[in-house]
């Protein structure tokens, strides 16, 4: 799914497609942690910059969300939740930090727009697949494998989007408008209130696109001098290749000298326990013959 | 959906190349022309470097001011120096190879190795600092300066070697991630340095090599000896992990073509089309930097980095079952150029068991042929030369044809085989056997074998057998280090000699841990993987092998360096085992609590209602008529009835 939304988005907005403005993932970390903790971007300091969320107050964030859910909670890997109330908290804490200057949320589940209700942070425009209460649908079966492909609400969210260029000006309300009931089966929804600008004033290309200022000069730059090679004079001695196979050299191989612990609280606790029973045995007299 | 998303590339494609032409043709003023060693690259930004490659040709020269200070100049070495042009400093040249060895297998399946090798005359391990990179891709001598690696080995593979149907690859590689590193003498914490360098290796590969940490990884004491330079080894500076669990996908093959000179573009790298490239039955894409001689002398050390992409097309899935293979059926494209970049850009062919074509017919023909001694035997291959242009004939495009006219024919046996099966049954106990082939008649020849088990299958080492052709085998050396729970793995290396003609079986018995309940993952019926074992053999061989590490021969042939005629160096890696642990049922805590309340509610809700529960005596409910005859004689003033 998430592979048609990333195709449409490289192929037909961003140019180039650089690598930092698409994350990616791999399956083995979607976690409910990771995704919080890529948004509001408390990551443990080894984190490599494209598994970063390198956003600041002037970057629109879109955010889409599709699988199975429920009133207040979105599936993740079948084995955890995310809820509402820790999903508007992320915002939030985003909106405290100048994460993000607009947000779009779109989410593609059962009962979707229970996930935006609990918002309350500014300049976040949300839209669901469908109502609490409601199902959101699957699209068309494959019947070589015998799985549905795809949602209904993404599909024709998908076949809106590929209408639209780079200098396109449809706004938010043309979006809104996307899989009405008769399509989707479900209702979908939207919510606006929370966004700043009119949603009639705001272009979709907002946040489907992006533009890479390129700034002309004619000017030429002085770059500092390379840096000198250390050395040119060569070794004295050869360099040489590893047998990859000493058998010799292997059979004869020390083992390697352990370092030495101090025995731990086991061995001591055990021979202190030895020692006491002994003395109270035979009596203290015996002492005078060990030391 | 193949089609739409097909179109969608052709698309970006269209949009890039547009795009590219845009920035260019604003950017006019200023560009520098690596072409001519006046103009220099000093005024281009660093996304210049990356579209410089395809523009050369196109571009004419641009006289830049003096000012611009021009000691980069030399560092185009196939072209002359003007004398006008001063050079204070020579900087360090550096050289691109890429090859491509096309291998027709005999079950009718057809192999393609790419070798990408980039030589950079810098030696690292004398500190010298860089400042300028060309054909080196910056982001991995940034890692390597920075965490002072020595050599790096890391592979991404979908899909198992079949060695008994396919032969020997030319590059192994287990299944899933592995990743091996030497490092310098200088380092003071290897386990920091590691983590580290297995975090930073993640994003550029955008793998989950994050997972990699001391559970997994292990430290060889006598496999994995470093396959470049060395003055000594040190195994305190080797980490070897795999990850057998890890899938490779497009994201995966995105980032390593971008690590090439010329990208996708030019060269040999159009061929890499994700479409048809994992549409296989084996395909693995790995990137090697290690240490090399520069010259025969061997005083100065290159660095040199390979990217190797090994790849097997199955003749029923991507050949239709047609014995009939070429270029644009494997990989979708055809070949227009060499990479200008590179100064050797060659396709081989081989046909060593077609000498008088019978087997198979070549087309476009091509009289170039070259002889080579690769894992121990010489084969004869067909070349295509791409620098030449002729190869490309009068249409400008090489599409290499290979059509099989009869299917007789025996495959060599491979001399070293190895399988490795889990028995036993139940969820408790089990056994792992590791079988090693010698399929040489007369000639026995030691193998190590290395065995990296996780913590959770506890090995019981003294039930650990050896035997060959029924006997027991003593090995002439083990290293055994125990695992500690959720701390290190266990870690087993042997060196058993093979005797000949025979298969050797390796036994050791294991228990099965329960984990606990937060430490299984979301599928854990699934089953969890013990990474492969590697089995590590000099084998004889039937020709003498090359020992001249310089003389110009193919990328192929000199990967694992030979240090004498009659023996050639090999690694197998056997299959990773899928093992189940015991698994508790995560539906139960729900039930268990549901049902717990209850019987607490209605258990002890009953006993403190009879403990507590005070009685009284109370008179019945009266009927309506006494109720009513009640008031009126309460009326009339007579006690009630």
């Amino acid at each position: 799914m998430s592979e048609f939304v990333t195709d449409l988005l490289s192929a037909h907005f961003f140019r180039p497609c650089p690598c930092g403005l698409l994350k990616w993932i791999p399956a083995g970390d979607v976690t409910v942690e990771n995704f919080l903790r890529v948004l509001t971007g408390r990551l443990p300091p080894s984190t490599p910059r494209s598994k970063r969320l390198l956003s600041d107050d002037r970057s629109n964030i879109l955010i889409y969300l599709t699988g199975h859910g429920g009133n207040g909670f979105l599936k993740f890997q079948d084995s955890e939740e995310i809820s509402n109330v820790e999903l508007a908290d992320a915002f939030e804490q985003m909106w405290q930090k100048r994460r993000y200057n607009e947000l779009l949320f779109i989410i593609d589940t059962c009962q979707g727009a229970s996930m935006y209700e609990r918002f309350y942070s500014p300049n976040i425009m949300a839209l669901a697949s469908s109502q609490v209460g409601e199902d959101s649908l699957s699209h068309q079966p494959d019947l070589a494998i015998g799985v549905h492909l795809m949602d209904r609400y993404t599909f024709y969210l998908l076949e809106f989007l590929e209408d639209i260029h780079p200098a396109s000006k449809a706004n938010m309300n043309d979006l809104f408008k996307v899989c009405p009931k008769s399509q989707c089966v479900s209702t979908p929804g939207h919510r606006t209130d929370l966004f700043q600008r009119d949603p009639e004033s705001v272009l979709i290309t907002d946040f489907f696109g992006s533009v890479r200022k390129v700034e002309i000069t004619t000017e030429v730059v002085n770059l500092t001098d390379p840096i000198d090679p250390a050395n040119g004079e060569a070794r004295e001695e050869m360099y040489s290749y590893v047998d990859q196979l000493p058998v010799s050299e292997i059979i004869h191989q020390k083992p390697k000298q352990k370092d030495w612990h101090p025995p731990d609280g086991f061995i001591l606790g055990l021979w202190t326990l030895i020692l006491l029973v002994f003395f109270k045995t035979y009596g203290v007299k015996h002492l005078k013959h060990i030391f | 959906m193949a089609a739409p998303r097909c179109s969608r590339c052709a698309w970006l494609l269209l949009v890039f190349i547009y795009s590219l032409y845009v920035v260019v043709k604003s950017e006019e003023p200023t560009p520098g022309d690596e072409q001519h060693a006046s103009v220099v690259d000093n005024p281009q930004t660093a996304a210049e470097t990356e579209k410089q490659p395809t523009e050369e040709r196109r571009w004419e020269a641009t006289q830049v001011d003096e000012t611009v200070p021009d000691d980069a100049a030399a560092s185009k070495q196939d072209l002359p120096v003007p004398d006008s042009v001063l050079t204070s400093t020579p900087a360090l040249k550096d050289e691109f190879q890429e090859e491509l060895v096309i291998r027709p297998l005999h079950s009718g399946d057809i192999y393609a190795s790419f070798q990408f090798r980039t030589v950079w005359e810098t030696d690292f391990t004398r500190g010298s600092k860089v400042s300028h990179y060309r054909l080196f891709p910056k982001s991995l001598g940034q890692v390597i300066s920075k965490f002072s690696v020595r050599e790096l080995h890391i592979s991404f593979t979908q899909g198992y070697w079949r060695t008994m149907q396919w032969g020997q690859p030319y590059l192994p590689s287990p299944p899933g991630a592995e990743l091996w590193v030497w490092f310098q003498d200088t380092v003071t914490d290897v386990d920091a340095t590691w983590k580290e360098l297995t975090n930073v290796l993640s994003g550029i590969f955008c793998a989950s090599l994050n997972f990699i940490d001391s559970t997994n990884t292990v430290q060889p004491s006598a496999s994995f000896k470093p396959l470049g330079i060395a003055n000594g080894t040190d195994h305190r500076f080797l980490r070897y992990a795999t990850l057998p669990r890890e899938i490779v996908c497009t994201e995966n093959l995105t980032p390593w073509k971008k690590l090439l000179p010329c990208g996708s573009k030019a060269g040999l790298a159009v061929l890499l089309k994700s479409e048809k490239l994992f549409h296989s039955s084996f395909h693995s894409q790995a990137v090697h930097i290690r240490p090399v001689c520069q010259d025969e002398p061997c005083k100065t050390a290159s660095l040199e980095l390979r990217q190797t992409l090994n790849v097997v097309f199955d003749l029923h899935a991507s050949g239709q079952g047609k014995r009939e293979w070429s270029l644009f059926k494997m990989f979708s494209r055809t070949l227009t150029e060499a990479c200008p970049l590179a100064s050797s850009s060659k396709i081989y062919i081989d046909v060593t068991d077609n000498p008088q074509e019978d087997q198979f017919e070549l087309s476009p023909a091509t009289h170039l042929l070259s002889q080579a001694v690769v894992l121990g035997d010489r084969r004869t291959f067909s070349v295509y030369d791409l620098t030449q242009q002729v190869t490309f004939g009068t249409v400008r495009s090489l599409n290499v044809l290979i059509r099989w006219k009869s299917t007789e024919g025996d495959m060599l046996r491979p001399l070293l085989h190895a399988e490795r099966y889990v028995a036993g049954y139940g969820l408790q106990t089990g056994e792992i056997h590791t079988l090693m082939y010698n399929n040489h008649p007369f000639r026995s020849f030691p193998v190590l074998l290395l065995d990296s088990v996780p913590w959770y299958l506890r090995l019981y080492v003294h039930t650990l057998t050896v035997t060959s052709k029924g006997k027991d085998n003593k090995p002439s050396y083990i290293h055994y280090q125990p695992s500690k729970d959720r701390m290190r793995p266990h870690l087993l290396e042997m060196l058993v000699q093979l005797p000949p003609h025979s298969v050797t079986e390796v036994t050791v018995q294991f228990e099965r841990a329960l984990l606990k309940w937060t430490e299984y993952t979301p599928d854990p019926n699934h089953g969890f993987y013990v990474g492969s074992s590697v089995v590590s053999a000099l084998v004889p061989s039937t020709v003498a092998m090359n020992t001249n590490i310089t003389k110009e021969q193919p990328l192929f042939s000199t990967f694992f360096p030979t240090k004498e005629e009659s023996s050639y160096f090999i690694r197998v890696y056997t299959e990773p085992l899928l093992v189940n642990l015991p698994t508790p049922d995560f539906s139960m805590p729900y039930n268990v609590i549901c049902l717990t309340c209850t019987v607490v509610a209605v258990g002890y809700g009953s006993l403190y209602n009879l403990l507590t529960r005070s009685f009284q005596v109370e008179e019945p409910n009266p009927g309506l008529a006494k109720r009513i005859a009640n008031v009126i004689r309460k009326m009339r003033g007579v006690p009630p009835l």
